[in-house]
């Protein structure tokens, strides 16, 4: 066992157990461990595909299908930008962009490279009306523009280096 | 006894505009020591779900006596002066008080699915009953057989709201004749469309009437469980629905020997992950299962053979809120609204760039002209409309010179678009059709679950034509291609995802091809929306010299002394225009 794995054994053990009894399947285990850990530890995975005997391919078939789960560790604070079509007319790629551009992100890339931001997209929050909308920690922009954007960043930027 | 009952929009669009803060603002003032007992006794304050005109939210509906006044775009600061002046003073703020457009607003629209929402408090199961909630569960448990309930259906003429259009009744009566021991309902609440929020609304502002369509369809089919599969995306729905259960089960609505007939009913709910595919039906039973969500062949079809190979009805959630009030009102009534073959009412997002954006309800056959102009309002900035998209990425593009056509799944059918699932938008003159289209795709490409090789491989190739045409680098021949193209996808794709995905790409080639045509050998876009396509430039004459163009941007295109015109490098801009953002003064120019 590596060391993360066994800083990680005590939540595994609780996972496996709430699956066991609450006659989940692997699609809910998922989403629980990365309720658990912000994502999907390798770790995990190959941890309980030993403890069920189920083939870790069967894991990460669904974890890489489904949109919701993340193989990687995210960003501390996460940008999610609605880009479902009333966002889209009213130019949610242009806030991306904006966004990506103040934090120096290439367009493929959407964690800075110290983990403090992860920028993402989402298909729609319906909360169309409000379109353009990004929600930065939970916090939801509605009508955003890339002004209110920029500050709100520059912003988690600063706190966070106050805090460190 | 209250009789000052204050409601606030706590719906996706009241909660997103700060409900919550308004809402609380009241909360605390009406525990004032200042303020007299007896006023205090008689408020009450409530979150109710979405009342529909989301570009106003806050909306606060303030009953006094029976007497409705609504205010819109209240924020926590107007709140003291609403208590003082009308609650306390008995004075309303005229100046704060909705207007004509908000009468305009509701005037055309007929509320079934939404008439309790923005009602009823979404979190009380005691008002959903206050409000005549689950007397259709009673009369059909104590006083009707199975095969009376189908029958209503069929006679209401309803059809599946998901957008499909399967006509309920059938779909019920159906699986009920199949014999098994063990039947499901599945409400399927994985409300993918982008653009479209009426799911969402019905799940946050009226759970309950959902819980009951699901019984009332379960006793009909013969099912003693469900599930309801909604998307994780929808965190207040989740709760909403999950306490509303709850509540439920406590109160003998759900679980054992419902109401003393013997008829047992229990509801799970279950998250969706994010796939687009999984509002297929076989597509979310495998995704229920624990699986993979991808489709299989049909037939079988689910009522024969769904989740765990049991027979299986699925409804969408707007379709299971109209069956109490069918149940109710009666199949007569409900058929008296709407066209022929179209029946009932239909719940719409109306969104882009119309004034007035938010949900509505309107009787099927409205002409689309209504829709946008009258309830609408028109298109802000006076624009001038384009086109209108329906039926998200299945759906297609229907152009401004058709807007006397009647909303029904039959016209809409014949002008190559569809009712779909009700997400409208509304695109003015500043939208390129080929960008609508390449967004469509590039949003199908990515949900295609990959198990049908023209739809998985077939979606890229369309979505690099595109991407293509949209960079200038569009061939002779990419439209005869598309077309193509378009038609092997529908025609060898197993599911409705790659049976529809190339709708949007035909519509607008139909539509507007001179938009294409424009790009590939002009190479421009009319609307000026592709960057690859536009060049920017400033006007020496407008440009202040403020500089904030040259801080801006990000590859030193732009060069100019304080207070004097700055000057545009073509060469090393890379189209960004991060400088037409931030100019006040219009001086950026891009063609």
């Amino acid at each position: 066992m590596n060391v993360k794995l066994i800083a990680m054994h005590e939540q595994l053990t609780d996972l496996i157990v709430k699956f066991r009894e609450s006659e989940g399947n692997l699609i809910t285990l998922l989403q629980d461990t990365q309720e658990a850990f912000g994502y999907v530890p390798q770790e995990a995975v190959y941890w309980f595909a030993n403890e069920l005997d189920v083939p870790a391919s069967r894991f990460f078939g669904i974890a890489t299908f489904y949109a919701q789960f993340h193989l990687k560790p995210r960003g501390k604070n996460i940008v999610t930008a609605c880009c479902g079509t009333a966002c889209h007319v009213r130019g949610a790629e242009r806030l991306v962009n904006a966004v990506k551009r103040e934090l120096k992100l290439e367009e493929d890339q959407d964690t800075t490279e110290d983990r403090l931001i992860t920028v993402e997209k989402l298909a729609c929050l319906g909360t169309c009306s409000l379109a353009p909308v990004v929600i930065i920690n939970g916090k939801m922009f509605g009508k955003a523009t890339t002004d209110i954007l920029t500050r709100e960043i520059r912003s988690l930027k600063k706190e966070t280096k106050k805090n460190e | 006894m209250s009789d000052i009952s204050i409601r606030v929009c706590m719906g996706p669009g009241g909660i997103a505009s700060g409900g919550g803060d308004v809402l609380s603002a009241f909360e605390t003032l009406l525990k004032q020591s200042s303020l007299s007992a007896e006023i205090k006794d008689r408020c009450s304050t409530h979150k109710v779900g979405c009342l529909g005109m989301c570009s106003k939210d806050v909306l606060v509906d303030l009953f006094i006596d029976g007497k409705k006044t609504t205010y819109q775009k209240v924020n926590a600061g107007m709140v003291q002066r609403i208590v003082d002046e009308h609650i306390i003073q008995g004075a309303p703020i005229a100046e704060w008080i909705t207007d004509e457009e908000y009468d305009n607003f509701y005037s055309k629209q007929i509320k079934v699915v939404l008439s309790d929402c923005g009602v009823v408090d979404p979190e009380s199961l005691e008002s959903y009953v206050a409000n005549g909630g689950y007397k259709a569960t009673d009369k059909v448990l104590k006083t009707m057989s199975p095969v009376e309930v189908t029958d209503v259906m069929t006679k209401s003429g309803l059809r599946g709201r998901g957008g499909a259009g399967f006509p309920t009744g059938v779909k019920w009566e159906t699986c009920r004749k199949v014999p098994s021991s063990q039947k499901y309902i599945i409400c399927n609440a994985d409300e993918g469309d982008p653009g479209a929020f009426m799911d969402r609304a019905v799940l946050e502002g009226n759970p309950h009437a959902v819980i009951e369509g699901m019984l009332i369809g379960a006793y009909a089919i013969g099912a003693d469980k469900g599930y309801v599969y909604v998307r994780a995306e929808y965190p207040l729905a989740v709760e909403r629905l999950s306490q509303a259960i709850k509540e439920a089960t406590a109160k003998g609505f759900l679980g054992k020997n419902i109401m003393n007939t013997g008829f047992n009913f229990s509801i799970k709910l279950k998250l969706g992950a994010g796939a687009f595919v999984c509002g297929e039906e076989t597509a979310l039973i495998a995704s229920i299962e624990g699986q993979r969500g991808m489709p299989r062949p049909k037939p079988p079809f689910p009522v024969f053979s769904g989740l765990w190979g049991k027979p299986t009805v699925i409804n969408n959630v707007e379709t299971l809120a109209n069956i109490a009030y069918i149940i109710t009102k009666g199949a007569e009534w409900y058929a008296s609204y709407g066209t022929e073959k179209s029946k009932g009412t239909k719940v719409f997002a109306l969104t882009g760039k119309v004034k007035n954006t938010g949900l509505i309800e309107v009787p099927m056959g409205i002409t689309l002209r209504e829709i946008i102009y009258d309830i609408g309002g028109g298109i802000e900035g006076g624009k001038a409309l384009k086109a209108v998209q329906t039926g998200g990425p299945s759906g297609g593009c229907i152009p401004a010179s058709m807007l006397d056509i009647n909303v029904d799944y039959e016209s809409l059918a014949k002008v190559g678009s569809i009712v779909g699932s009700g997400g409208m938008i509304v695109l003015d003159e500043d939208n390129c059709m080929v960008n609508i289209a390449k967004y469509f795709l590039a949003f199908t490409q990515l949900e295609s679950c990959g198990k049908c090789v023209p739809c998985r491989i077939g979606t890229k190739r369309l979505l690099e034509i595109l991407e293509r045409i949209t960079k200038g680098q569009g061939r002779e021949g990419d439209i005869e291609l598309l077309e193509r193209l378009s038609k092997d996808i529908k025609s060898a794709s197993l599911c409705g995802l790659g049976q529809t995905a190339p709708n949007p790409v035909l519509s607008t080639l139909n539509y507007f091809r001179d938009e294409y045509e424009a790009h590939i050998r002009d190479k421009k876009c009319p609307a000026k929306v592709c960057k690859d396509l536009l060049t920017y430039s400033i006007l020496e004459a407008v440009c202040t010299g403020c500089g904030a163009c040259k801080r801006a941007c990000p590859s030193a295109a732009i060069a100019g002394d304080k207070k004097k015109p700055h000057k545009l490098d073509a060469d090393l801009c890379v189209r960004c225009g991060a400088c037409f953002d931030v100019c006040k003064f219009k001086a950026v120019a891009k063609e």
